[in-house]
C-alpha cells in the first residue's frame, strides 16, 4: 500500500513537470449533433508490483456518467469515452471491487470547443491529465488476528482466568501485610457464622464485599 | 475489588466497541448471506459450439444485459449489466471471437471479448434522426478484406470495421425519410431496402467498399402495407398489406423492384382471424399465423406462394440454422396439455422430422415465447439438436433429448415488489435435525472451531469447519425458528410469477404464474403492481395459512382495469381472483383486521371511489366503526398537488354496492408549478416500532420525540433542474423540502437547500427523515437529516409534574390542535451516488439504526445513523461523547468492512428491503435488482445473542481449569490447615 501511494505520488510530481497542453475533448464530427466526447483513462495499480499493470478484474470495471444517464466500460488498455456530450458540468464516477474512486467534476466549456477540465470532488484536486486513480484500496472483510498470547489473554475468557489467577496468587500476598491478629479475627467470626472452609481461602475478597 | 470489577468491565467494554457495526470475517461469507445472479428475459441469442473446448451461449436480455452462459449447466460466463436506458437492440458475432452488441436506439456499438468478456472496442454512433436500429454482420465475406459490420441506426447506414470499431464509411438517409428495414449484401454491393410512408418501397444501392450511392429504385405499391417487412431470402420480401387480406412478395433482383399480390383466402379457404407474419427468419419460407393456426408458406422461384404445412397450435417458430450445405432446419412448438412437443424439420424436406421430441414442462412456466436450436454431431454422425426456450415467466431452459438440461429462474431479475411471511410453527411430529451427534463429535467439532479462531487450522479443517458451520445452522429448515431468521421473502416479477424465496439459502420453495397477470385477448399487457400481506394469522388464527394480496393491472395506464390474486403463503396456490370492474389507483392497507385477522384494504380507482376488501359484512362492520378515523392522501407529481381525503358516504350509484364509498377531499397543498416539481415523497413504513419517545440529552434535558403515522416528506426541485446533472447551473437549481403532516395537510417544516437538484432519495423512519440529493455549487452529493421534536411535551420535565398528575402525557394527541415542533437538521457530503435508500428495522426498535444505502457501484453500504446526527459538533464535550456523539466531518465516511454486501455487487440494484427478525438486535436485508441478495446485520452487534463463532470448547476448558483449580487449591488449603492445627 505504501509502495502504491509512493508512486501516486511520484507521478503527480511527475504530471507537475511535464505540464503539456493537454486536451481530452475533441469537438465533433460536423455536421452532427452537437456535443463533445470525454477521453479518459482509468488506471489500477497492482498491489505489490512497482509498474501499473491492468489486472484481470478490469472488464468488471464501470465508469458511471451523471449519477447513472450513461453507463461504459473500459478498453483492455483502460480507456473509456463518453459521446455525444452536451457542455457543461458533469459527475463522472467509477465502480470497481475492491477500490475507491473519487468522483470526478468535469467541466465542458463551450466557448472554449469543448476543452474539458476535471477535478477530483473528494480532495478538490485538479486533475492535468484524465487519468482515474483509486484514491485507496477496500479492504472488504475483517483481517482474523494470527494466533498470539494477547488474543487469548484479551478474550472475555482469558480476562476470567486472569482475574481468578490475580485473585488466588496476588491477594495472599496482599494479606501477608496484614495485621496476623486482626486476621484471626475475622477467621474466627467467619467461623463463627459457619461460612464454609472454601470462603476461609478468600478472606480478603469476603472483606472487601 | 471494586476498582478490580471496574477495571474488568471497562475492558470489556472497550473490546466490545472496538468494532462499531457490521463487518464479517471472509469465511464467514455465506453462512448467513446468498447472492444469486440473473440475466433477465433473453431477447436474442447465439450459439457459440463451433470450436473445442467450452461450448457457450451468449443472450442479451431486457434487462439489458450481455452474457455468455455455459451451454452445459447453464452457469454465467461473464455478464455485463449495460445502464438503464442502454437497451440492446443487436447482438451477433464478428471474426469468431467478438460479441457484437448494438445498443442505446443504433447509437452505441461495442464488441466484447468472447472467452472472458472483456469489452475490446466501443464505437458511438453519429446521426440526427431517431430510427429503427439493424446490426447486420455479413456472413462469408471475401477472405481478403476487413470483417465488415453494418449497421443502421439513427437514421444512417454505418460501415464499422469490427478490429478496431473504426467507422469506415457512413451514409445519411436523415434527408430521404426513408424507414430503413433491411440491409442485404451482395458480392461488393449493398443494398438498403425500406418504406417511405406506408405504401411506397425504396432500395438504394451502395457500393461496399466506400459507401458510394449507386443507384436507386422505388416502387409505388397499389395499397398500404400493415407490420414489418420480412425478408424471405437474399432479394425476397414478403409484407401484409392494410387489411391483413394479401400478401404482397417483394423482389429486387439487381435493384429492379417486382412485386406480386397473393390473397390469403386463396392459400387456405377458411381463414377468418386477422393474420400476422410471424419474425422468423426461414430460407425461402415465412410463417403466417391466423388464430392458433401456422402457416408455413414457400416463396418459389417465380414469387408464387405455395401452401407447404398448417400448424395447430404453434407457439413458437425458431428462425433456420444452417446445418450442412444446403441444409436448414428449423424448430417450432406445440403445446398439448402440460406436454410440449417440439418439432424441428427439414426447410426443404417438409415429409420427415429431423427431431419429434415431447417435454413436459412445469405450467407453472407458462408458455414458451421464444425458441432458439443449436445442432450437434452424434456419435453415429446424425445431427443432434438442443433448444433454448425462453418461457412466459422469463425463465429459460435448455431441451436437449427430450429432456431439461437445465434451466435459470430469470424470472427473478426483474423484482417488481416484494413482501415477507412466517414459516409454520414447528409442531410435533415434524422431523427436527436426524442426525443426533454424540458428544465427542460435538466437542470436536468446536475442537475444530476453536482452531479455526486461533488461526492454526489446516486448509483441510478450514473447509471442515465450513462444512459444519452450514450443516449445523439449520437455516434452510421450513419451519419457524426461535430467533425469527427463517421466513419466506415473497417476490413478485414483472412476467406475473410470484416467488417465494426461503431466506435460509434463497431457494425457490414455491412459485405460482399468476392467470390474472397472464397476456389474455382481454388483457393485452398486464403488470404486477404490489403485493400485500393479506392474512397474517397468529395468537387464535394459528390454524390458518397466511396469506398474500397481489394486485395487477391489465396495462400500464391507470384506466386500465384491475385484478386481485389471493395467494397461500406456505402452499403458493391461488385462493381466489377477482377481476375488477373497477380501476386502481391506490391501494391502502388499513390498520384494521377482521375475526380471521384479514386485514382491511380500501382500494381507490381513478372515478374517486373507495372499495373496500374483502367484501364481508364483518369488515364493513369494522369500517363503520372508525369510519371517521380514516385518513389518506394522494400525491399529483405532474400538477404539483398533495390531497388529503377522508371517507364520507356508501357510493351513489345505480347499483347499490355497499362495499364502496365516496370521498372527500380535506385539504390539499398545491405548490407553485413554475418554481416547484414534486420529484419524491416518502413516509414512514406502517410497521415501524419505536421504543422511546423521549431522547435524553447530554445535559439531561429530555427532547420529545415528534413520532406520527401521518407525515408526509416531500421533495420539491425547481422545474429546470429536474433533469440530469449537467442540465442546470446552480443559479437556477434548488431543493424544497416539505413535512407535511397528512392529517390536517399542515406543513410542520420547510426547507430550501438552493444550488441543489435531485435525484432524491429519502427515508423516513420514527422522528427523522435522511435525504440524499446533489449539491451543485459543490458538485458533490449530499446527505442531510431533519430530526422533527415535539415542544408542547417539552415541558414534562419536572418530577413533580408528574408526582401531582400536571403533566399532558395522558391527553390524546390530536390533529385537531396545532402540533409545536423543532427541527435538528444537518447535511454532510457523500461520495457516491446513490440508487435506494432504506433504514434497518428491528422488531422492538430498541437497537440503533443503521442506514441501508445502495450505492452507484451496486453495493449496499451499512451507515450508522449517529453519523448523522444532526448534534454532532467539531468539538463535542465530555458529556457528548460519552453519549456517542462523533466529532463534526463534513463527509460521511465510507468505511469498507461496512459494505453488507462485501465483495459482491448486486448488479443493477433497484430496491432493498428491511424485515425485523424475532432477535431484537437482528435485522434481515434483502436487495433486489438483476441480481439478489440476501443477509443479516445486527447494527449494534448481536448483543442478545451468542456469535456464530462463539466458541463453547474455550469456555467449557475454561470451566474445567477453573473447577481443576478450585479443587487443587481447596486440597492445598485444608492440608494447610491441618498442618496449622498440629503446631
Amino acid at each position: 500500500m505504501a509502495s502504491t501511494r509512493s508512486l501516486i505520488l511520484f507521478l503527480l510530481i511527475q504530471f507537475c513537470f511535464s505540464l503539456l497542453p493537454f486536451s481530452f475533448a475533441q469537438s465533433p464530427a460536423t455536421g452532427s449533433t452537437e456535443g463533445y466526447t470525454i477521453y479518459g483513462r482509468v488506471k489500477i495499480p497492482s498491489v505489490g508490483t512497482k509498474e501499473y499493470i491492468l489486472p484481470g478484474k478490469i472488464s468488471n470495471v464501470k465508469v458511471i456518467l451523471n449519477g447513472g444517464q450513461r453507463v461504459t466500460f473500459l478498453r483492455p488498455d483502460g480507456y473509456f469515452s463518453f459521446h455525444n456530450v452536451p457542455a457543461g458540468t458533469h459527475l463522472i464516477e467509477v465502480a470497481a471491487i475492491g477500490y475507491f474512486f473519487s468522483p470526478v467534476r468535469v467541466d465542458i466549456s463551450a466557448r472554449h470547443h469543448g476543452k474539458i477540465q476535471a477535478a477530483l470532488t473528494e480532495n478538490r484536486r485538479g486533475l492535468s491529465e484524465f487519468v482515474l486513480e483509486p484514491l485507496r484500496d477496500e479492504q472488504y472483510y475483517e483481517v482474523r488476528e494470527p494466533f498470539s498470547i494477547m488474543s487469548v489473554v484479551k478474550s472475555p475468557m482469558g480476562l476470567m482466568v486472569g482475574f481468578m489467577l490475580i485473585v488466588v496468587f496476588l491477594m495472599p500476598k496482599l494479606m501477608e501485610n496484614m495485621d496476623p491478629e486482626e486476621m484471626r479475627r475475622a477467621q474466627e467470626e467467619m467461623r463463627n457464622q459457619g461460612v464454609p472452609s472454601l470462603a476461609s481461602l478468600l478472606p480478603g475478597a469476603a472483606r472487601s464485599n | 475489588m471494586a476498582m478490580a470489577i471496574r477495571v474488568f468491565l471497562l475492558l470489556l467494554f472497550f473490546l466490545s466497541s472496538t468494532n462499531i457495526g457490521y463487518s464479517l470475517y471472509e469465511d464467514q461469507v455465506g453462512l448467513m448471506d446468498w447472492h444469486q445472479q440473473y440475466i433477465g428475459k433473453v431477447k436474442h441469442a447465439l450459439f457459440h459450439t463451433q470450436k473445442t473446448g467450452r461450448k457457450r451461449v451468449l443472450v442479451s436480455t431486457e434487462e439489458n444485459v450481455v452474457a455468455s452462459l455455459d451451454l452445459r449447466h447453464g452457469e454465467i460466463f461473464w455478464r455485463h449489466v449495460l445502464g438503464t436506458n442502454d437497451v440492446v437492440d443487436g447482438l451477433d458475432i464478428a471474426l469468431g471471437k467478438y460479441v457484437i452488441t448494438l445498443s442505446s436506439d443504433g447509437s452505441i456499438l461495442r464488441a466484447w471479448n468472447l472467452p472472458d468478456g472483456q469489452m475490446v472496442w466501443e464505437t458511438s454512433l453519429q446521426g440526427s434522426k431517431t430510427s429503427k436500429s439493424i446490426l447486420y454482420i455479413p456472413k462469408n465475406p471475401k477472405s481478403d478484406k476487413d470483417d465488415l459490420i453494418l449497421v443502421f441506426g439513427k437514421g444512417s447506414l454505418h460501415a464499422v470495421s469490427s478490429i478496431d470499431g473504426e467507422v469506415l464509411w457512413r451514409k445519411d438517409f436523415a434527408g430521404e425519410s426513408i424507414e430503413v428495414s433491411h440491409i442485404i449484401q451482395s458480392t461488393d454491393k449493398i443494398y438498403v431496402a425500406g418504406f417511405v410512408g406506408s405504401s411506397k418501397f425504396y432500395v438504394y444501392g451502395l457500393n461496399a467498399d466506400s459507401g458510394e450511392l449507386l443507384k436507386n429504385d422505388h416502387t409505388i405499391l397499389p395499397c398500404d402495407t400493415f407490420g414489418e417487412l420480412l425478408s424471405v431470402s437474399g432479394d425476397k420480401f414478403v409484407v401484409l398489406d392494410k387489411m391483413r387480406s394479401k400478401i404482397l412478395t417483394i423482389n429486387i433482383k439487381n435493384g429492379e423492384i417486382s412485386y406480386k399480390q397473393t390473397l390469403i383466402s386463396d392459400l387456405i379457404k377458411e381463414s377468418s382471424g386477422q393474420a400476422v407474419i410471424l419474425p422468423s427468419r426461414l430460407p425461402e419460407l415465412f410463417a403466417l399465423r391466423i388464430d392458433s393456426l401456422v402457416l408455413t408458406i414457400k416463396v418459389t422461384n417465380e414469387d408464387d406462394l405455395v401452401l407447404v404445412d398448417k400448424i395447430n397450435n404453434a407457439a413458437a417458430v425458431s428462425d433456420a440454422l444452417s446445418i450442412s450445405e444446403g441444409q436448414h432446419a428449423f424448430a417450432f412448438i406445440q403445446h398439448e396439455g402440460s406436454n410440449i412437443h417440439l418439432f424441428v424439420k427439414d426447410v426443404n424436406d417438409w415429409n420427415g422430422d429431423l427431431l419429434k421430441e415431447s417435454i413436459i414442462i412445469d405450467h407453472q412456466r407458462g408458455n414458451i415465447e421464444k425458441i432458439f436450436i443449436n445442432n450437434y454431431v452424434r456419435t453415429d454422425r446424425s445431427y443432434g439438436f438442443r433448444a433454448l426456450m425462453v418461457m412466459e415467466d422469463h425463465s429459460l431452459l435448455l431441451v436437449q433429448q427430450g429432456e431439461i438440461v437445465w434451466s435459470r429462474e430469470d424470472g427473478l431479475a426483474s423484482v417488481v415488489d416484494v413482501t415477507t411471511s412466517e414459516l409454520p410453527v414447528e409442531k410435533e411430529g415434524v422431523s427436527v435435525a436426524t442426525v443426533e451427534q454424540n458428544l465427542f463429535e460435538w466437542l470436536k467439532g468446536h475442537v475444530l472451531k476453536l482452531k479455526g479462531t486461533l488461526m492454526i487450522a489446516s486448509p483441510e479443517d478450514v473447509v471442515a469447519i465450513q462444512a459444519m458451520r452450514l450443516r449445523s445452522s439449520e437455516k434452510s429448515k421450513m419451519t419457524r425458528d426461535h430467533n425469527g431468521f427463517r421466513k419466506l421473502l415473497i417476490v413478485l416479477t414483472r412476467a406475473g410469477k410470484v416467488f417465494a424465496l426461503h431466506t435460509g439459502d434463497g431457494r425457490v420453495v414455491w412459485s405460482i404464474l399468476l392467470h390474472t397477470l397472464r397476456k389474455t385477448e382481454v388483457c393485452e399487457h398486464p403488470v404486477g403492481l404490489n403485493i400485500y400481506q393479506w392474512q397474517v394469522p397468529h395468537h387464535h388464527a394459528l390454524d390458518e395459512n397466511p396469506s398474500i394480496l397481489v394486485v395487477g393491472r391489465c396495462g400500464p395506464s391507470l384506466a386500465a382495469p384491475a385484478a386481485l390474486s389471493f395467494i397461500d403463503a406456505y402452499t403458493g396456490k391461488e385462493l381466489n381472483s377477482l377481476r375488477l370492474a373497477h380501476t386502481i389507483a391506490q391501494v391502502i392497507p388499513l390498520p384494521y383486521t377482521d375475526s380471521t385477522e384479514q386485514r382491511l384494504h380500501l382500494i381507490i380507482d381513478i372515478d374517486q371511489h373507495a372499495y373496500l376488501y374483502p367484501r364481508t359484512p364483518e369488515a364493513i362492520d369494522i369500517l363503520q366503526r372508525e369510519f371517521s378515523n380514516v385518513y389518506w392522501y394522494s400525491v399529483e407529481d405532474d400538477n404539483g398537488i398533495v390531497r388529503g381525503h377522508a371517507l364520507k358516504t356508501n357510493c351513489i350509484h345505480k347499483i347499490v354496492d355497499e362495499y364502496c364509498f365516496d370521498f372527500r377531499d380535506l385539504w390539499s397543498i398545491v405548490f407553485p408549478s413554475e418554481s416547484e416539481k414534486i420529484i419524491a415523497t416518502v413516509t414512514r413504513k406502517s410497521n415501524e416500532v419505536v421504543h422511546t419517545q423521549a431522547k435524553v440529552m447530554t445535559d439531561y434535558d429530555v427532547m420529545y420525540k415528534y413520532v406520527s403515522n401521518n407525515i408526509l416528506f416531500v421533495a420539491n426541485a425547481a422545474p429546470k433542474a429536474t433533469g440530469e446533472i449537467g442540465t442546470a447551473t446552480p443559479e437556477e437549481a434548488w431543493l424544497v423540502i416539505y413535512i407535511i403532516d397528512t392529517v390536517t395537510g399542515r406543513i410542520l417544516h420547510r426547507m430550501t437547500h438552493h444550488g441543489c437538484q435531485g435525484p432524491v432519495h429519502a427515508v423516513f423512519s420514527e422522528n427523522w427523515v435522511v435525504y440524499h440529493y446533489f449539491n451543485l455549487r459543490a458538485h458533490r452529493y449530499e446527505m442531510s437529516v431533519i430530526e422533527v421534536y415535539d415542544q408542547s411535551r417539552a415541558d414534562n420535565k419536572d418530577v413533580w409534574k408528574f408526582v401531582l398528575g400536571k403533566h399532558n402525557l395522558t391527553s390524546p394527541i390530536s390533529s385537531y390542535y396545532r402540533p409545536e415542533v423543532t427541527t435538528k437538521s444537518q447535511s454532510y457530503f457523500f461520495t457516491h451516488s446513490v440508487k435506494a435508500i432504506e433504514v434497518t428495522l428491528t422488531s422492538k426498535g430498541i437497537t440503533s439504526k443503521q442506514l441501508l444505502i445502495g450505492t452507484i457501484g451496486d453495493q449496499v453500504l451499512a451507515l450508522d445513523k449517529r453519523f448523522l446526527d444532526p448534534r454532532r459538533t467539531l468539538n463535542p464535550s465530555q458529556a457528548e461523547k460519552e453519549e456517542g456523539i462523533i466529532p463534526l466531518t463534513d463527509s460521511l465516511p465510507i468505511i469498507p468492512q461496512s459494505y453488507i454486501t462485501h465483495s459482491l455487487k448486486v448488479e443493477g440494484l433497484r430496491g432493498i428491503v428491511t424485515v425485523p427478525a424475532k432477535l431484537e438486535s437482528t435485522s434481515l436485508v434483502f436487495a433486489y435488482g438483476v441480481d439478489l441478495f440476501f443477509t443479516q446485520i445486527a447494527p449494534s452487534r448481536t448483543y442478545d445473542s451468542l456469535t456464530e463463532d462463539f466458541s463453547y470448547a474455550l469456555l467449557l476448558l475454561t470451566i474445567v481449569a477453573l473447577v481443576a483449580a478450585i479443587f487443587v487449591t481447596w486440597v492445598l488449603s485444608e492440608r494447610k490447615d491441618l498442618q496449622e492445627k498440629w503446631k
